[in-house]
């Protein structure tokens, strides 16, 4: 690891491992996708009314909390290179808070469903017809599993965070971050079709 | 060619690491010993699933029941199917051989990721051991086929979860296996193998990483839903809450075919190789051997709708899904023509690896024409669901995959082990367990134009003469694997020393000492030559 340029191959190819995992990801969420829209194909009336019973509001405002922490990881990695490690730090810090606030606004968003008997297995739901059924069978599990790869991200985060405490992770090599960051614009990117899909289409 | 000659290297059998006993083998990131590890989980778990076909046919051989019953049967086909699918034949190759031989063979170190290779094996343990538990804890054992077919297997009172999981998690195994194998090939190959100089079973490696990488994740997540259909009561895929069963078929095929290729473009790798090899003559055609593993891969995606011609599909998915299957059959065609053509003119060295690519070759074509009568519209309505469909696809799955890893096993013995296996209870071994496949699966055809449908344990009378002839046929076939492993074991402790290129081989894992040092080369090895270069 002391020759620069071996660190530099090694760094291409976990960064190429990586994209990789990222390609499997999003075949994951292809799946749900593909479910999603023939369900909405089928059922366009019912989702279009349950879609619109979604706050919006909440749901802007985690795709700007997504959307500002991307860029914070952005940012720390160029902090990194510039040898900026204080600034790194404090920008990965701000990635974890926001990426906690998602998930504590996802909570009450739940919750609220929960509360008015809205959630899968459910009978007053079931009462209220197919669609609405499939259309939060199919909200819970996609934002749920969403929600897990937030909390999976930030898992990572921390860990790199630790690492860059330690000086583990450096200016002379800092592929964990930058792959840390790959994972973590993916979860971004994902929730920024989730949002239009359940929250916006009405 | 052997650059190594003279110097006394440990062997990665000999060499000391940093742990002692098992721990050296199941703590190692060595690709050699995660390859040898994968053999061993691998030849266990089959002969586990190969005993359960073996009840099964014993069941079969008189109408009515003779030693297990209707549920037992069901249990039993379920098991056969999930171990055989997710546990061997798709593992089978990849990660038995292609991890101990893809470094070698392109002249790496090692895999790109060691690390996540040893996981990939932790996850296969962890993967299989769940489908062993959904065997014996809640309410019994699982009873839908390895095809977890909704709404049945949300509605059954067997314990699927467990076993859906397994299947789960042998998924991701596999993913990372693929994913681990693409980036080594993009990045590790030694200086000077272009692509084109790259010998064809790592390029069959390389076709079945994407197929793993790019299908694989859909079956996870329709595992999953299946999963939360069963905890959370979701109605993915349940028609009363507004799901549509046909949908889970269409996703569940999505992967399950292109799984078929993942099992069988290695297989075709390695037997490009035993051909070669023991021809001592070039691959005939090697680009256009690498052309059709990328075609195979690439059109596999589009055909998984001929699984489904009669649940109800619109007319033109039938003939599209019928056309795209028919057009599959051209690369594999091109790629029995080449096999021949390899062998024409060549200097042929009739040794036992030569033995099982000729009858790969065999049963291979059998099992592809018997699918094109399948890919025909009209002829699957009357084959659809029945022993024809069995037969087919057990003479391309284990015919294919199956031959060609008793086959790669041979070829690659004396590398692994150091030691030569002996040739004439090998041949023993491959003539009765030939003899025993064809009498086993043969009659399938017939009982299946017939009318006699799959996963029944009871028929009617007439069928009872082909079911005798195929259950015969299953003794003598578990006869012939046993004496193959016999005397694969009893060569490791009597064989004589295998020299470095036994079978007079050109790629590179034929140019390093048998078995092999622990860092595989003592200089990394510069490439100048095409990977089969007789003249």
């Amino acid at each position: 690891m002391n020759n620069p340029s071996e660190t530099q191959e090694k760094a291409l190819t976990s960064r190429f491992g990586m994209w990789l995992f990222l390609f499997t990801e999003m075949l994951l969420f292809g799946g749900l996708f593909v479910v999603y829209s023939v369900y909405r194909f089928r059922n366009a009336q019912a989702f279009h009314l349950a879609a619109d019973e979604l706050s919006v509001f909440i749901g802007t405002v985690n795709t700007i909390i997504l959307l500002i922490s991307s860029s914070t990881i952005a940012m720390s990695i160029t902090a990194i290179r510039l040898k900026n490690k204080k600034l790194a730090l404090l920008l990965l810090f701000t990635t974890i808070l926001l990426g906690l606030a998602f998930l504590v606004n996802k909570y009450f968003e739940w919750g609220d469903h929960i509360r008015e008997h809205i959630y899968p297995g459910s009978a007053i739901l079931a009462l209220r017809g197919q669609g609405d059924v499939l259309f939060y069978g199919l909200y819970f599990f996609m934002t749920g599993l969403h929600a897990l790869h937030i909390i999976i991200g930030l898992a990572f985060i921390a860990i790199i965070t630790g690492l860059i405490i330690r000086d583990k992770i450096n200016p002379g090599s800092y592929v964990l971050l930058e792959n840390s960051g790959l994972y973590w614009h993916l979860v971004d990117l994902i929730w920024i079709f989730l949002f239009p899909l359940f929250y916006l289409i009405t | 060619m052997n650059v190594h000659e003279g110097i006394e290297e440990p062997s990665y059998l000999e060499h000391k690491g940093k742990h002692r006993g098992i721990f050296s083998w199941i703590f190692s990131t060595d690709h050699k010993r995660i390859g040898l590890l994968y053999l061993f989980s691998i030849l266990s778990f089959f002969s586990i699933a190969a005993i359960i076909g073996l009840l099964m046919k014993l069941e079969l051989i008189a109408p009515g029941k003779t030693i297990i019953n209707a549920q037992t049967y069901n249990a039993f086909f379920t098991l056969h199917g999930i171990v055989m699918i997710f546990a061997v034949v798709i593992p089978g190759l990849p990660a038995v051989f292609g991890n101990f031989f893809l470094p070698i063979m392109i002249g790496a170190r090692d895999v790109a990721f060691p690390k996540l290779n040893l996981l990939s094996w932790y996850l296969y343990v962890t993967g299989v051991t769940l489908v062993v538990i959904s065997q014996f804890a809640g309410d019994g054992p699982p009873d839908t086929g390895w095809t977890f077919y909704a709404p049945y297997s949300f509605r059954t009172a067997g314990n699927m979860l467990p076993a859906v999981f397994g299947a789960f998690v042998l998924g991701f195994s596999s993913i990372l296996t693929g994913l681990n194998f693409l980036v080594t090939i993009h990045r590790l190959r030694a200086p000077g193998m272009t692509w084109l100089k790259m010998p064809l079973f790592p390029w069959t490696l390389y076709a079945t990483g994407w197929v793993q990488l790019l299908a694989t994740p859909i079956i996870g997540i329709t595992l999953l839903m299946i999963a939360a259909e069963r905890l959370l009561h979701i109605g993915f895929f349940d028609p009363t809450l507004g799901g549509d069963p046909l949908l889970y078929q269409h996703l569940f095929w999505t992967y399950s075919h292109p799984a078929v290729y993942i099992m069988i473009l290695p297989a075709m790798g390695a037997i490009s190789e035993i051909i070669s090899t023991h021809s001592h003559k070039g691959i005939f055609g090697y680009r256009f051997m690498v052309a059709s593993a990328i075609a195979i891969a690439f059109v596999g995606y589009f055909v998984w709708g001929h699984h489904m011609f009669t649940s109800g599909m619109s007319g033109t998915a039938l003939y599209a899904f019928s056309l795209l299957t028919f057009l599959v059959a051209i690369p594999s065609a091109i790629k029995v023509f080449n096999w021949i053509s390899t062998m024409h003119k060549g200097s042929i060295d009739l040794q036992t690896p030569f033995f099982w690519a000729a009858a790969f070759i065999f049963v291979f074509m059998v099992g592809g024409f018997s699918g094109l009568i399948l890919g025909s519209l009209a002829a699957n309505v009357h084959l659809h669901n029945t022993h024809f469909v069995l037969a087919h696809f057990h003479f391309i799955v284990f015919g294919g995959t199956g031959f060609a890893f008793f086959g790669a096993l041979h070829y690659w013995f004396p590398k692994i082990t150091g030691k030569m296996f002996d040739t004439r209870w090998a041949n023993v071994g491959l003539v009765l367990f030939f003899t025993g496949f064809i009498t086993l699966y043969g009659p399938m055809f017939y009982l299946g134009v017939k009318g006699m449908p799959r996963r029944y344990y009871d028929y009617d009378e007439i069928f009872h003469a082909g079911n005798i002839v195929s259950t015969l046929g299953a003794l003598v076939l578990i006869s012939g694997a046993l004496i193959i492993i016999i005397n694969l074991f009893n060569s490791l402790k009597t064989g004589s020393k295998a020299p470095s290129n036994p079978w007079g081989g050109k790629t590179l894992e034929w140019t390093i000492p048998s078995p092999p040092p622990a860092e595989n080369f003592i200089e990394t090895p510069v490439i100048s030559k095409g990977p089969y270069d007789y003249r």
